[in-house]
C-alpha cells in the first residue's frame, strides 16, 4: 500500500479493496447519477478542489482530451467537487468537457468524506483518484498534492491491469 | 527497439540542434496554449546558447477542446514537415497564436515557400492525426499532465521554466 502525507486532520483515505461507498449526487440541476449505475464497467472517481482553479482546469481538460482512450477500456469517468450543479455546468461549458461533473454540494463534502478525501480546513475535496472495479470495489486510489496535477498515467496503468486481469479469469474459466 | 517517451527519438521525432548533442531536451505542447507560447522565446535562446551541445524535439499535445484551432495546427506543423519546414512552421505558429484559421495557415505555408494548396488539403484531411495521437497518448503515459511539459535528459522538469532556472538545470546535469 502506497504512503501518503497530508496534512492532519484528514481522516484515513478508504484503500484498495474497499467496497466503494455508493452515492447519488446531482450532475446537472435537474439530473443525477448514482455509482452503482455503473457496476460492471470500471469507474475512474477524481475529486478535486474547485471548479475554475487552474490547475483543476488543467486537470479536468486533460482527462477530457482522453474519454477514448477511457472509453477503450469501457471505464466510465467522473469529475467530483463540492461546487454546485450550476457551477459545474458553466465549468463544463466553458471548457467543453464531455464527461459529468458531480455536485457533493449538500450535505457538504459528504461522499469525499466517505472516501476520506474531504479537507475540513479549506472545506473542498481533495485531489484524489480512485479506480473502481466492475463489481464496485476500489482497486487503486492517489491523492495528490492540492497544487499537482496528478496526470492520467496512473489511471490508464490501472485500467490495463483490471483488463488483463478479468481477460486471465474470463481465459480460465 | 521502443522508443523512450522522455527522451528525443532522432528517428521519429522532429530535432533542432545537433542529433549528438549531449543535452536532451524534449518538449510536450500545443500551439494555442498560451504558456508554450511564452516558452517558445526562452526555448529559442536555451537554443542560441546551448548550440550544437543541445538536442531539441517537439511533441504534440494538443488540448482541442479548450483550444479549437490546436489540432489543425499541429497537422499544419506536421504537413509543413513532410515539405522540410517543420520547424519554420512551428515558429511561425507560435508567433502567431491567436491566427490559426485554416487560412491563416495556408498564408503560412505561402510565407515559407511551401506548396499551401498541398498543405491544407493534408491539414483538413488530418492526415497526420495518427502521429500527432501518439504523441499525445506517449505524452499522457510519460506523466505530461498540461502544458508545455519539458522533458531534460528523459527527466520532467518541474520547476520554473524561466531562461535562468531552465538553463541551470540543462547545464546541471
Amino acid at each position: 500500500m502506497s504512503t501518503i502525507t497530508r496534512n492532519p486532520g484528514h481522516g484515513p483515505v478508504l484503500g484498495p479493496d474497499a467496497r466503494a461507498p455508493d452515492f447519488t449526487l446531482r450532475c446537472t440541476p435537474d439530473q443525477s447519477v448514482s455509482l452503482s449505475e455503473f457496476r460492471g464497467r470500471p469507474v475512474v472517481l477524481a475529486f478535486y478542489p474547485a471548479d475554475w482553479s487552474p490547475v483543476c482546469g488543467d486537470q479536468m481538460a486533460l482527462y477530457n482530451e482522453m474519454l477514448d482512450e477511457f472509453q477503450d477500456f469501457q471505464a466510465e469517468l467522473l469529475g467530483i467537487s463540492v461546487d454546485g450543479a450550476w457551477c459545474h455546468s458553466a465549468f463544463a461549458k466553458q471548457n467543453k468537457l464531455h464527461f459529468p461533473l458531480l455536485a457533493d454540494f449538500e450535505p457538504k463534502g459528504a461522499v469525499a468524506r466517505t472516501y476520506g478525501v474531504y479537507d475540513e480546513k479549506d472545506g473542498v475535496c481533495e485531489r484524489a483518484l480512485f479506480v473502481i472495479n466492475t463489481t464496485g470495489i476500489i482497486h487503486w486510489r492517489y491523492v495528490s498534492p492540492m497544487g499537482v496535477n496528478p496526470g492520467a498515467n496512473g489511471i490508464l496503468s490501472t485500467l490495463e491491469e483490471l483488463k488483463a486481469r478479468s481477460e486471465t479469469i474470463g481465459a480460465a474459466k | 527497439m521502443i522508443k523512450s517517451l522522455t527522451l528525443p527519438d532522432a528517428e521519429r521525432d522532429h530535432i533542432s540542434g545537433s542529433a549528438n548533442g549531449s543535452i536532451k531536451l524534449l518538449e510536450y505542447g500545443d500551439y494555442e496554449c498560451p504558456f508554450c507560447a511564452d516558452a517558445q522565446p526562452i526555448v529559442k535562446e536555451i537554443q542560441r546558447r546551448l548550440g550544437d551541445d543541445l538536442l531539441f524535439a517537439f511533441r504534440h499535445f494538443p488540448l482541442a477542446n479548450i483550444h479549437p484551432h490546436s489540432e489543425h495546427a499541429a497537422e499544419a506543423a506536421e504537413a509543413a514537415g513532410a515539405q522540410a519546414k517543420f520547424w519554420g512552421m512551428h515558429d511561425l505558429l507560435f508567433e502567431n497564436q491567436s491566427a490559426l484559421e485554416d487560412e491563416d495557415l495556408a498564408a503560412y505555408a505561402g510565407k515559407l515557400g511551401l506548396d499551401a494548396t498541398r498543405l491544407i488539403r493534408e491539414v483538413t484531411s488530418t492526415v497526420y492525426a495518427r502521429r500527432i495521437r501518439e504523441d499525445f497518448r506517449d505524452g499522457v503515459r510519460a506523466g505530461v499532465n498540461g502544458t508545455p511539459t519539458l522533458f531534460i535528459n528523459g527527466e520532467r522538469y518541474d520547476g520554473v521554466r524561466d531562461l535562468k532556472h531552465l538553463l541551470n538545470a540543462l547545464t546541471a546535469m
